[in-house]
Protein backbone atom coordinates (compact mmCIF):
# COMPACT_ATOMS: atom_id res chain seq x y z
CA UNK A 1 0.00 0.00 0.00
CA UNK A 2 2.64 2.46 1.08
CA UNK A 3 5.33 1.52 -1.41
CA UNK A 4 3.44 2.55 -4.57
CA UNK A 5 2.64 5.85 -2.92
CA UNK A 6 6.29 6.31 -2.06
CA UNK A 7 7.35 5.51 -5.60
CA UNK A 8 4.80 7.95 -6.95
CA UNK A 9 6.13 10.62 -4.60
CA UNK A 10 9.70 9.97 -5.68
CA UNK A 11 8.75 10.11 -9.34
CA UNK A 12 6.93 13.34 -8.78
CA UNK A 13 9.86 14.92 -6.98
CA UNK A 14 12.15 13.92 -9.84
CA UNK A 15 9.82 15.60 -12.29
CA UNK A 16 9.63 18.68 -10.14
CA UNK A 17 13.42 18.94 -10.12
CA UNK A 18 13.69 18.44 -13.83
CA UNK A 19 11.56 21.47 -14.57
CA UNK A 20 13.88 23.68 -12.52
CA UNK A 21 17.04 22.85 -14.37
CA UNK A 22 18.00 25.42 -16.95
CA UNK A 23 20.20 24.24 -19.75
CA UNK A 24 22.26 27.00 -21.27
CA UNK A 25 24.63 26.40 -24.12
CA UNK A 26 27.66 28.61 -23.73
CA UNK A 27 30.13 29.35 -26.50
CA UNK A 28 33.14 28.76 -24.25
CA UNK A 29 34.26 28.28 -20.65
CA UNK A 30 34.99 31.96 -20.04
CA UNK A 31 31.41 32.79 -20.95
CA UNK A 32 30.12 30.17 -18.57
CA UNK A 33 32.40 31.41 -15.79
CA UNK A 34 31.25 35.00 -16.31
CA UNK A 35 27.65 33.78 -16.22
CA UNK A 36 28.25 32.06 -12.89
CA UNK A 37 29.99 35.13 -11.47
CA UNK A 38 27.26 37.48 -12.62
CA UNK A 39 24.36 35.38 -11.36
CA UNK A 40 25.92 35.21 -7.91
CA UNK A 41 26.66 38.95 -7.83
CA UNK A 42 23.23 40.13 -8.91
CA UNK A 43 20.50 40.31 -6.33
CA UNK A 44 17.07 38.83 -6.81
CA UNK A 45 14.81 41.86 -6.35
CA UNK A 46 11.82 39.80 -5.33
CA UNK A 47 13.46 37.76 -2.57
CA UNK A 48 16.16 40.37 -1.82
CA UNK A 49 18.40 38.15 0.29
CA UNK A 50 19.18 35.75 -2.51
CA UNK A 51 21.28 36.17 -5.60
CA UNK A 52 19.63 35.41 -8.91
CA UNK A 53 21.55 32.13 -9.24
CA UNK A 54 19.97 30.87 -6.03
CA UNK A 55 16.47 32.13 -6.51
CA UNK A 56 13.60 30.42 -8.21
CA UNK A 57 11.50 33.54 -8.37
CA UNK A 58 10.20 34.04 -11.88
CA UNK A 59 11.87 37.42 -12.24
CA UNK A 60 15.20 35.89 -11.19
CA UNK A 61 14.77 33.20 -13.84
CA UNK A 62 14.13 35.86 -16.44
CA UNK A 63 17.08 37.91 -15.24
CA UNK A 64 19.33 34.86 -15.54
CA UNK A 65 18.03 34.38 -19.04
CA UNK A 66 18.70 38.02 -19.83
CA UNK A 67 22.29 37.66 -18.55
CA UNK A 68 22.72 34.58 -20.73
CA UNK A 69 21.33 36.33 -23.79
CA UNK A 70 23.60 39.33 -23.29
CA UNK A 71 26.66 37.09 -22.90
CA UNK A 72 25.72 35.34 -26.12
CA UNK A 73 25.49 38.71 -27.81
CA UNK A 74 29.12 39.22 -26.83
CA UNK A 75 28.56 41.68 -23.95
CA UNK A 76 31.23 41.57 -21.26
CA UNK A 77 30.72 41.40 -17.52
CA UNK A 78 30.91 45.14 -16.90
CA UNK A 79 28.43 45.90 -19.69
CA UNK A 80 25.90 43.53 -18.16
CA UNK A 81 26.42 44.94 -14.66
CA UNK A 82 25.97 48.46 -16.06
CA UNK A 83 22.79 47.35 -17.82
CA UNK A 84 21.28 46.01 -14.60
CA UNK A 85 22.42 48.93 -12.43
CA UNK A 86 20.98 51.40 -14.92
CA UNK A 87 17.60 49.73 -14.46
CA UNK A 88 17.57 48.52 -10.87
CA UNK A 89 20.14 50.79 -9.22
CA UNK A 90 23.00 49.76 -6.94
CA UNK A 91 20.54 47.64 -4.99
CA UNK A 92 20.80 44.95 -7.64
CA UNK A 93 24.46 44.46 -6.71
CA UNK A 94 25.24 42.25 -3.76
CA UNK A 95 28.51 44.10 -3.40
CA UNK A 96 27.85 47.84 -3.46
CA UNK A 97 30.42 49.81 -5.48
CA UNK A 98 33.24 51.51 -3.61
CA UNK A 99 32.71 55.22 -4.22
CA UNK A 100 32.14 58.51 -2.40
CA UNK A 101 28.47 57.84 -1.77
CA UNK A 102 29.08 54.39 -0.29
CA UNK A 103 32.33 55.20 1.49
CA UNK A 104 30.75 55.14 4.95
CA UNK A 105 29.30 51.72 4.20
CA UNK A 106 32.72 50.31 3.46
CA UNK A 107 34.95 52.06 6.00
CA UNK A 108 32.30 52.73 8.67
CA UNK A 109 32.73 49.38 10.45
CA UNK A 110 36.51 49.77 10.57
CA UNK A 111 36.23 53.29 11.97
CA UNK A 112 33.80 52.01 14.61
CA UNK A 113 36.17 49.17 15.45
CA UNK A 114 39.17 51.49 15.88
CA UNK A 115 37.02 53.83 17.97
CA UNK A 116 35.88 50.96 20.20
CA UNK A 117 39.45 49.72 20.74
CA UNK A 118 40.62 53.26 21.57
CA UNK A 119 37.77 53.71 24.04
CA UNK A 120 38.47 50.38 25.67
CA UNK A 121 42.19 51.11 26.06
CA UNK A 122 41.37 54.48 27.57
CA UNK A 123 39.04 52.96 30.13
CA UNK A 124 41.61 50.30 31.06
CA UNK A 125 44.40 52.88 31.36
CA UNK A 126 42.28 55.12 33.55
CA UNK A 127 41.36 52.27 35.85
CA UNK A 128 45.03 51.31 36.19
CA UNK A 129 46.04 54.86 36.97
CA UNK A 130 43.37 55.09 39.61
CA UNK A 131 44.68 51.92 41.25
CA UNK A 132 48.24 53.19 41.16
CA UNK A 133 47.33 56.52 42.71
CA UNK A 134 45.92 55.00 45.84
CA UNK A 135 48.24 55.85 48.74
CA UNK A 136 47.68 54.54 52.21
CA UNK A 137 49.54 55.24 55.38
CA UNK A 138 50.34 52.71 58.07
CA UNK A 139 47.38 53.83 60.11
CA UNK A 140 44.94 53.01 57.35
CA UNK A 141 46.69 49.73 56.68
CA UNK A 142 46.30 48.67 60.26
CA UNK A 143 42.66 49.65 60.18
CA UNK A 144 42.18 47.52 57.10
CA UNK A 145 43.85 44.52 58.70
CA UNK A 146 41.70 44.98 61.72
CA UNK A 147 38.56 45.10 59.61
CA UNK A 148 39.56 42.00 57.69
CA UNK A 149 40.28 40.06 60.86
CA UNK A 150 36.98 41.21 62.22
CA UNK A 151 35.23 39.96 59.11
CA UNK A 152 36.75 36.49 59.29
CA UNK A 153 35.75 36.24 62.92
CA UNK A 154 32.22 37.28 62.09
CA UNK A 155 32.16 34.84 59.22
CA UNK A 156 33.16 32.00 61.51
CA UNK A 157 30.49 32.87 63.96
CA UNK A 158 27.75 33.03 61.38
CA UNK B 1 23.19 63.65 41.00
CA UNK B 2 26.31 62.64 39.16
CA UNK B 3 26.21 64.11 35.67
CA UNK B 4 28.14 61.22 34.18
CA UNK B 5 25.60 58.70 35.37
CA UNK B 6 22.95 60.33 33.19
CA UNK B 7 24.90 59.79 29.96
CA UNK B 8 23.97 56.11 29.45
CA UNK B 9 20.33 56.91 30.09
CA UNK B 10 20.35 59.75 27.56
CA UNK B 11 22.13 57.49 25.05
CA UNK B 12 19.60 54.73 25.62
CA UNK B 13 16.58 56.97 25.21
CA UNK B 14 18.14 58.58 22.13
CA UNK B 15 18.87 55.26 20.47
CA UNK B 16 15.46 53.85 21.37
CA UNK B 17 13.81 56.89 19.79
CA UNK B 18 15.95 56.53 16.66
CA UNK B 19 15.14 52.83 16.31
CA UNK B 20 11.45 53.46 16.82
CA UNK B 21 11.51 56.17 14.17
CA UNK B 22 13.29 53.97 11.60
CA UNK B 23 10.99 51.06 12.40
CA UNK B 24 7.97 53.23 11.73
CA UNK B 25 9.52 54.55 8.54
CA UNK B 26 10.17 51.01 7.38
CA UNK B 27 6.50 50.15 7.23
CA UNK B 28 5.83 52.93 4.82
CA UNK B 29 8.17 55.23 3.07
CA UNK B 30 11.83 55.86 2.62
CA UNK B 31 13.30 53.03 4.67
CA UNK B 32 10.95 50.34 3.36
CA UNK B 33 13.32 47.66 2.04
CA UNK B 34 10.71 46.64 -0.52
CA UNK B 35 10.44 50.14 -1.93
CA UNK B 36 13.54 50.27 -4.07
CA UNK B 37 14.00 53.78 -5.45
CA UNK B 38 13.50 53.86 -9.18
CA UNK B 39 16.34 54.88 -11.43
CA UNK B 40 14.03 56.17 -14.09
CA UNK B 41 12.63 59.52 -12.94
CA UNK B 42 13.67 62.12 -15.48
CA UNK B 43 14.98 59.55 -17.90
CA UNK B 44 13.60 58.67 -21.32
CA UNK B 45 11.16 55.77 -21.19
CA UNK B 46 12.71 52.72 -22.89
CA UNK B 47 10.94 51.97 -26.16
CA UNK B 48 8.97 48.76 -26.29
CA UNK B 49 6.90 46.88 -28.82
CA UNK B 50 4.96 43.91 -27.52
CA UNK B 51 2.27 41.64 -28.98
CA UNK B 52 -1.23 42.75 -28.04
CA UNK B 53 -3.15 40.64 -25.54
CA UNK B 54 -6.33 40.79 -27.61
CA UNK B 55 -4.67 40.39 -30.97
CA UNK B 56 -1.16 38.91 -30.82
CA UNK B 57 -0.56 39.74 -34.47
CA UNK B 58 -0.73 43.42 -33.55
CA UNK B 59 2.06 45.23 -31.68
CA UNK B 60 1.52 47.56 -28.75
CA UNK B 61 4.27 50.11 -28.92
CA UNK B 62 5.42 53.02 -26.78
CA UNK B 63 5.92 55.29 -29.80
CA UNK B 64 2.14 55.47 -30.37
CA UNK B 65 1.68 57.64 -27.30
CA UNK B 66 4.19 60.42 -27.91
CA UNK B 67 2.75 63.91 -27.62
CA UNK B 68 0.61 63.58 -24.49
CA UNK B 69 1.17 62.30 -20.96
CA UNK B 70 0.05 58.72 -20.38
CA UNK B 71 0.22 55.98 -17.78
CA UNK B 72 1.94 52.67 -18.19
CA UNK B 73 0.67 49.99 -15.82
CA UNK B 74 2.37 46.63 -15.30
CA UNK B 75 -0.02 43.99 -14.01
CA UNK B 76 -0.89 40.30 -14.10
CA UNK B 77 -3.95 38.23 -13.25
CA UNK B 78 -1.80 36.42 -10.65
CA UNK B 79 -1.25 39.61 -8.69
CA UNK B 80 -3.78 40.34 -5.92
CA UNK B 81 -2.88 44.03 -5.66
CA UNK B 82 -3.66 44.40 -9.36
CA UNK B 83 -7.19 43.20 -8.72
CA UNK B 84 -7.44 45.64 -5.85
CA UNK B 85 -6.36 48.67 -7.90
CA UNK B 86 -8.49 47.73 -10.89
CA UNK B 87 -11.54 49.77 -9.83
CA UNK B 88 -9.40 52.85 -9.37
CA UNK B 89 -7.82 52.46 -12.82
CA UNK B 90 -11.26 52.12 -14.38
CA UNK B 91 -12.29 55.34 -12.61
CA UNK B 92 -9.19 57.06 -14.04
CA UNK B 93 -10.12 55.87 -17.50
CA UNK B 94 -13.55 57.46 -17.10
CA UNK B 95 -11.81 60.73 -16.29
CA UNK B 96 -10.07 60.41 -19.65
CA UNK B 97 -6.61 59.33 -18.47
CA UNK B 98 -4.87 57.21 -21.13
CA UNK B 99 -3.53 54.01 -19.59
CA UNK B 100 -1.57 51.33 -21.40
CA UNK B 101 -1.35 47.94 -19.68
CA UNK B 102 1.41 45.37 -19.75
CA UNK B 103 0.23 41.88 -18.85
CA UNK B 104 3.34 40.44 -17.22
CA UNK B 105 4.17 36.72 -17.20
CA UNK B 106 0.56 35.77 -17.56
CA UNK B 107 -1.51 33.21 -19.38
CA UNK B 108 -3.29 35.33 -22.04
CA UNK B 109 -6.58 33.58 -21.25
CA UNK B 110 -6.25 34.48 -17.54
CA UNK B 111 -5.33 38.05 -18.41
CA UNK B 112 -8.35 38.46 -20.66
CA UNK B 113 -10.61 36.80 -18.08
CA UNK B 114 -9.44 39.26 -15.43
CA UNK B 115 -10.18 42.28 -17.63
CA UNK B 116 -13.59 40.83 -18.45
CA UNK B 117 -14.41 40.42 -14.77
CA UNK B 118 -12.75 43.42 -13.15
CA UNK B 119 -13.17 45.87 -16.02
CA UNK B 120 -10.66 46.99 -18.62
CA UNK B 121 -9.08 50.36 -17.88
CA UNK B 122 -6.54 50.11 -20.72
CA UNK B 123 -6.40 51.60 -24.19
CA UNK B 124 -4.15 48.74 -25.23
CA UNK B 125 -2.57 45.79 -23.46
CA UNK B 126 0.81 44.33 -24.40
CA UNK B 127 2.04 40.92 -23.30
CA UNK B 128 5.42 40.42 -21.66
CA UNK B 129 5.71 36.68 -21.01
CA UNK B 130 9.49 36.62 -20.48
CA UNK B 131 9.96 39.90 -18.55
CA UNK B 132 11.94 41.51 -21.38
CA UNK B 133 10.09 44.83 -21.16
CA UNK B 134 9.76 44.53 -17.39
CA UNK B 135 13.54 44.19 -16.89
CA UNK B 136 14.08 47.08 -19.29
CA UNK B 137 11.93 49.28 -17.05
CA UNK B 138 13.55 48.08 -13.82
CA UNK B 139 10.27 46.61 -12.61
CA UNK B 140 10.48 44.00 -9.87
CA UNK B 141 6.88 43.56 -8.79
CA UNK B 142 3.35 44.21 -9.87
CA UNK B 143 1.52 46.47 -10.03
CA UNK B 144 3.80 49.32 -10.98
CA UNK B 145 2.62 52.45 -12.72
CA UNK B 146 4.79 54.88 -14.68
CA UNK B 147 3.87 58.32 -15.89
CA UNK B 148 5.41 59.17 -19.23
CA UNK B 149 5.14 62.78 -20.38
CA UNK B 150 4.55 64.20 -23.86
CA UNK B 151 8.29 64.10 -24.60
CA UNK B 152 8.57 60.44 -23.62
CA UNK B 153 10.28 61.16 -20.28
CA UNK B 154 9.33 59.16 -17.18
CA UNK B 155 8.16 61.70 -14.59
CA UNK B 156 6.70 59.55 -11.83
CA UNK B 157 6.40 55.97 -10.72
CA UNK B 158 4.20 54.24 -8.20
CA UNK B 159 4.82 50.81 -6.79
CA UNK B 160 1.79 48.93 -5.52
CA UNK B 161 -1.91 49.54 -6.03
CA UNK B 162 -2.70 53.02 -7.30
CA UNK B 163 -5.23 54.94 -5.23
CA UNK B 164 -6.48 58.50 -4.87
CA UNK B 165 -3.75 59.43 -2.39
CA UNK B 166 -0.90 58.21 -4.61
CA UNK B 167 -2.59 59.80 -7.59
CA UNK B 168 -2.84 63.24 -5.98
CA UNK B 169 0.69 62.96 -4.62
CA UNK B 170 2.52 61.84 -7.73
CA UNK B 171 0.47 61.95 -10.90
CA UNK B 172 -2.39 64.46 -10.84
CA UNK B 173 -0.25 67.53 -11.55
CA UNK B 174 0.81 66.20 -14.94
CA UNK B 175 -2.79 66.02 -16.14
CA UNK B 176 -3.93 69.45 -14.92
CA UNK B 177 -5.56 71.67 -17.50
CA UNK B 178 -6.60 68.81 -19.70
Amino acid sequence: MRIPALIALLLFSLLARATNIEVYDFDNDTQERTYKELTTELRCLVCQNQDIADSNAELAQDMRHKVFKMLKEGKDKQQIIDFMVKRYGDFVLYKPPFEGRTLILWVGPFILFVLAVWLMLRVIRKARERDRNITIDSNQLEQAHHLLDDETDNGNKA
Amino acid sequence: MNKKAVIPLVLFVGLAALFLYVLMQMNEGEYNPRDIPTEFIGRAAPAFSLPSLFNPAKQVSSSTYKGKPWLLNIWGSWCPECWRESDYLVALKRRGIPIVGIDWRDDPADGKAMLARAGNPFLEVGMDPDSSMVIDYGVYGAPETFLIDAEGIIRAKHKGALDERAWQEKFAKYFEGQ
